[in-house]
């Protein structure tokens, strides 16, 4: 089949993300993601087979469009979890690539590198979203362990892809200086990771989980304060770590 | 050191002094200097005053027993000793000037309702004396005056200053009021022709006011002890002199806009001159500058409470162009462009001057990223395309207001507000009738039979009221600037024109997405017409769901694309006032808060009395699809049909924009660099956090001189209604993490 033709679920595309990846992004959420973390802020995108379907040559088109605004950034996927539908992801990468876009592609590392391993070659970036260290406190946060994730680190520091390594700071769970020192270590060996993101938990999504009828437990927990985030920061930064 | 020469030296032409006499800039900030003792003293002062004249109402005192012209006031000073450039609307800082030409019920509305005596003097002779006002209403039609009250044109120039013209202040600086005199005197002993017909008499005459005028601004200037009669030979002088050009155009004429033109880059040729041969310092050059632009924010208008409901903020439209490029292939950013944003650091943000940056796709990227820092940091730029503008334009033409363009010294424009398309698309449903008065406005139309709204029916009726609205409207204006040219002509703003000048008849439209939504909602969606028992469609129930502008989506912008070329074109059928061409602009100022007051439901789902978007901003939180489409939508409307400026205000988060600070830089100049290069006009830009406006309603004192953009020019925002507070609040915050 012509990647043009190929069909995926689509949640929803958003023209203007300044946050996922270098300069501005096309962003492309697509529908249904293996995990189930406390703090998701789209668990509307959790299912899989709802959402919109789309080609990938469809999808393209309308990014064309949007090609004056990409010039010094370029098209993310996001999710939901890309890796989850391989072979539109790869369709898409490779229009992209095609058309001499950057793009980059924001997992939450859930899927076997055996899987994932072919849209990794053919993305520029990978955001990839640690979730936890330990792989306990990973499966408490998310339902899953963190060897898939930690597996596709390994494997980017090996083809050296660029890897943006992205962290929720989530307060009474991961915000706790032992927990951040001890994957700051751990982390500091791959020179793979340009950039290491630290993002603060905070409560906009909580109305959905209201609207999808599930149960949200963290409807208490306070987002983290300015000063809690610049400590976690220096925890990285001190180690040579590029934390933002 | 001698400028170089050309043209310029035997016929007024500063374009061509500019062009042979400019160096562009191709580098950063980091030689800009920081404020000097004496300007933050003397901004100290100022910021004082202002503060009391906010507490008084905002008006600090009035010179209710001067009329005002260019020199009737004696010299005035904030404070001499600090003050390296001089001059004052009136003898006393923020004091205010009774300027009754345009209409004197303006003055004496304004004078109750700010709790001042008339002054008997002044009442007395404008008894006799005829204004710009009753000239209008003398002439208008009932059908004209019915209009107007209900609002479907609105916002006209009938009772005060048009506005809207700019002097090529620069003029006075490079070549002596004395040359410029003796110009006009030539002009006019050339300008007898064959016949003695009125056009040619009205010129004669003018051009006679206009010699008064020069003399008058030679006078003016005398008071202050500078003898403006031969050309500026420093930076100092050359400032001084073209504030001087200004000052005396505010003291003439209470414009609707008094807009300064293009003036940097000219400056910098004698700035760069005065470094070069080590006249003065960086420091004491940005100190004029700063002192300048001081003056330029304390520029005031006496004006009614009811006309601040409408444009709010207490706005001047001091609006200055920086930057673009030049014909040649160079750029036009001088270290002077940098000088004037510099003051929006050293003096911090102002609405005033409107700084504007003629974008091209093609200036240097460390001017592009010290605008979209500026713009971070203040909120108080504005932007618009030099890439459409210098094709139609050349490269020295100017903003006059928010989104007008034209050729300095060589173009100007009979202002005309706008026409309530929303209203006008409730007409066509009604037959002509007003939806909140009953009354027929309108021709008479039969009333609409089915319950359900039908496009091609709705869209021919519309056509019909739009032709006659056309119609309408281009005969109200013609009877304002006749009035206007007869009763309060800006002789000293002429006298800074060539003889020959380009009009245009500048029309405009409110209301355009609320227009648009609705005739999408009738096409894509089912559209049932609630009556009242009169059978006066006031309602409407929406079954389904409709494409609406603001997302990208060809199938609803396309009929945006469609209304704005009607109605162009059907302006551009009728016959206008001194041959002017009829122009449009799509913008509101604030005003789309009252005109959406004045409107009933619409089509779209939006309520009787709530505002419309601004300018041809999509309606607020209907742009789902992020903020790149939306600015997409909008780039398509056609300039060629709205040569009068197309206005969009976007606002974001600072989070948004990116994580850091130079990332947030980085991604506004992307995001420009697309919008125009994609046929963007206007973008006015706020980086503002919603907490931040939010904690201002209620701390105002807090926060005197934070400064938002709305629709084309900047305010305070604590001085918007607490209506149009939250309006501005509730308006597309594109916001995200």
């Amino acid at each position: 089949m012509l990647h043009e033709d190929i069909k995926g679920y689509i949640h929803s595309t958003d023209s203007f993300g300044a946050v996922d990846g270098p300069g501005i992004r096309f962003v492309v959420f697509l529908q249904g993601c293996p995990l189930r973390c406390l703090y998701c802020h789209n668990p509307d995108s959790w299912k899989f087979g709802e959402g919109t379907q789309r080609t990938a040559g469809d999808l393209m088109e309308e990014i064309l469009g949007y090609r004056s605004f990409l010039k010094r950034g370029g098209v993310t996927l996001s999710g939901g979890e890309p890796f989850a539908q391989m072979d539109f992801t790869k369709a898409l990468l490779s229009l992209c690539r095609k058309n001499g876009f950057h793009t980059a592609v924001d997992t939450s590392g859930a899927v076997a590198l055996s899987l994932s391993r072919e849209g990794i070659d053919l993305t520029d970036l990978l955001l990839l979203d640690l979730k936890a260290y330990d792989p306990e406190e990973c499966r408490k946060l998310t339902g899953q362990d963190n060897h898939h994730a930690l597996e596709t680190l390994d494997y980017c520091e090996k083809t050296k892809k660029p890897v943006w390594l992205r962290h929720v700071c989530l307060p009474g769970y991961t915000l706790y200086d032992e927990k951040l020192t001890r994957m700051a270590e751990f982390l500091k060996h791959y020179s793979c990771i340009e950039r290491i993101e630290l993002i603060p938990f905070h409560q906009m999504g909580s109305y959905k989980w209201d609207y999808l009828g599930e149960s949200y437990q963290l409807a208490e927990t306070e987002p983290p304060s300015a000063q809690e985030m610049e400590r976690a920061k220096q925890i990285f930064l001190s180690r040579g770590l590029p934390a933002v | 050191m001698k400028f170089k020469e050309g043209v310029w030296n035997d016929e007024i032409n500063t374009r061509d002094f500019i062009v042979k006499n400019y160096t562009p800039y191709d580098g950063d900030e980091s030689f800009l200097a920081g404020p000097t003792e004496r300007t933050r003293k003397l901004w100290g002062e100022v910021c004082g005053l202002m503060q009391k004249e906010r507490e008084n109402n905002g008006v600090l005192d009035i010179s209710t027993d001067t009329i005002s012209t260019i020199s009737a006031h004696d010299a005035g000073y904030i404070d001499k000793d600090l003050e390296t450039i001089v001059g004052l609307q009136t003898d006393a800082p923020l004091k205010r000037a009774v300027m009754p030409f345009g209409g004197y019920r303006m003055v004496k509305n304004s004078l109750e309702a700010y709790g001042f005596e008339e002054d008997a003097k002044v009442k007395e002779i404008f008894k006799y004396r005829k204004t710009h006002n009753d000239g209008v209403f003398d002439a208008y039609t009932d059908e004209m005056k019915l209009a107007r009250h209900t609002g479907i044109i609105t916002g006209l120039p009938d009772a005060y200053g048009r506005g809207r013209i700019i002097g090529d202040y620069r003029r006075v600086p490079l070549y002596g009021v004395d040359y410029l005199i003796e110009q006009k005197k030539t002009a006019k002993k050339e300008l007898i022709l064959d016949i003695m017909d009125s056009p040619t008499i009205r010129l004669r005459e003018e051009i006679s006011e206009q010699i008064r005028a020069l003399e008058e601004l030679k006078a003016m200037a005398a008071k202050y002890g500078y003898d403006i009669s031969r050309p500026a030979e420093d930076t100092k002088e050359a400032i001084q002199w073209l504030y001087f050009a200004y000052l005396g155009a505010v003291k003439e004429q209470n414009g609707a806009a008094m807009s300064l033109g293009r003036t940097s880059t000219f400056l910098d040729i004698y700035a760069e001159r005065d470094l070069k041969e080590g006249r003065y310092t960086e420091e004491q050059i940005q100190e004029f500058v700063d002192h300048f632009i001081m003056k330029l924010r304390m520029v005031r208008f006496l004006r009614t409470p009811a006309y601040d409901e409408l444009f709010s903020g207490d706005p001047t439209w001091v609006t200055e162009s920086i930057g673009g490029m030049c014909i040649d292939g160079r750029h036009m950013v001088t270290k002077m462009s940098y000088r004037y944003l510099h003051t929006l650091t050293n003096l911090g943000p102002a609405p005033e001057p409107n700084m504007t940056i003629l974008w091209n796709t093609r200036l240097p990227e460390h001017f592009k990223q010290y605008c979209a820092r500026v713009s971070i940091e203040t909120s108080a730029v504005q932007y618009e395309s030099d890439n459409i503008m210098l094709e139609r334009f050349g490269d020295d033409y100017g903003i006059a207001c928010c989104v007008s363009p034209m050729r300095i010294g060589k173009q100007m424009q009979f202002f005309g507000a706008r026409c309530n398309l929303a209203k006008a698309l409730l007409y066509a449903i009604n037959g002509g009738k007003d939806e909140r008065y009953g009354t027929q406005v309108g021709p008479y139309i039969a009333p609409l039979k089915s319950d359900y709204l039908d496009y091609a029916e709705v869209v021919g009726r519309f056509d019909y009221i739009c032709e006659w609205l056309s119609k309408l409207y281009i005969n109200t204006l013609n009877i304002i600037h006749y009035m206007h040219d007869k009763y309060c002509y800006e002789k000293l703003q002429m006298a800074l024109h060539d003889e020959k000048v380009y009009r245009t008849s500048a029309g405009g439209i409110a209301g355009l997405s609320v227009v648009v939504d609705s005739l999408s909602a009738i096409k894509y969606a089912k559209v049932k017409a609630i009556r009242n028992e009169e059978g006066l469609i006031t309602d409407f129930e929406i079954e389904g769901d409709y494409p609406k502008f603001g997302n990208n989506d060809p199938r609803v912008d396309q009929i945006a694309v469609d209304v704005v070329q009607g109605f162009m074109k059907k302006l551009s059928r009728h016959t206008t006032y001194r041959d002017s061409v009829p122009t449009m602009s799509i913008l509101t100022i604030t005003s789309n808060v009252v005109y959406g007051k004045k409107t009933g439901n619409t089509p779209d789902g939006r309520q009787a009395g709530e505002p419309f978007a601004p300018g041809a901003n999509p309606m607020h939180g209907r742009d789902t699809h992020g903020c790149v489409a939306s600015l997409k939508s909008v780039a398509k409307l056609p300039f060629e049909y709205a040569q009068d400026g197309i206005s969009n205000t976007f606002s974001i988060v600072p989070g948004a924009l990116g994580k850091t600070q130079d990332e947030q830089r980085d991604n506004l100049v992307s995001l420009m660099d697309g919008y125009f290069e994609d046929d963007g006009f206007h973008l006015n830009v706020n980086v503002l956090k919603r907490e931040v406006l939010l904690d201002a309603m209620d701390h105002p004192e807090l926060y005197p001189q934070l400064t938002i953009r709305v629709s084309g020019y900047a305010v305070n925002f604590i001085k918007l209604t607490r209506e149009q507070q939250l309006d501005v609040i509730s308006r597309t915050f594109h916001e995200k993490f």
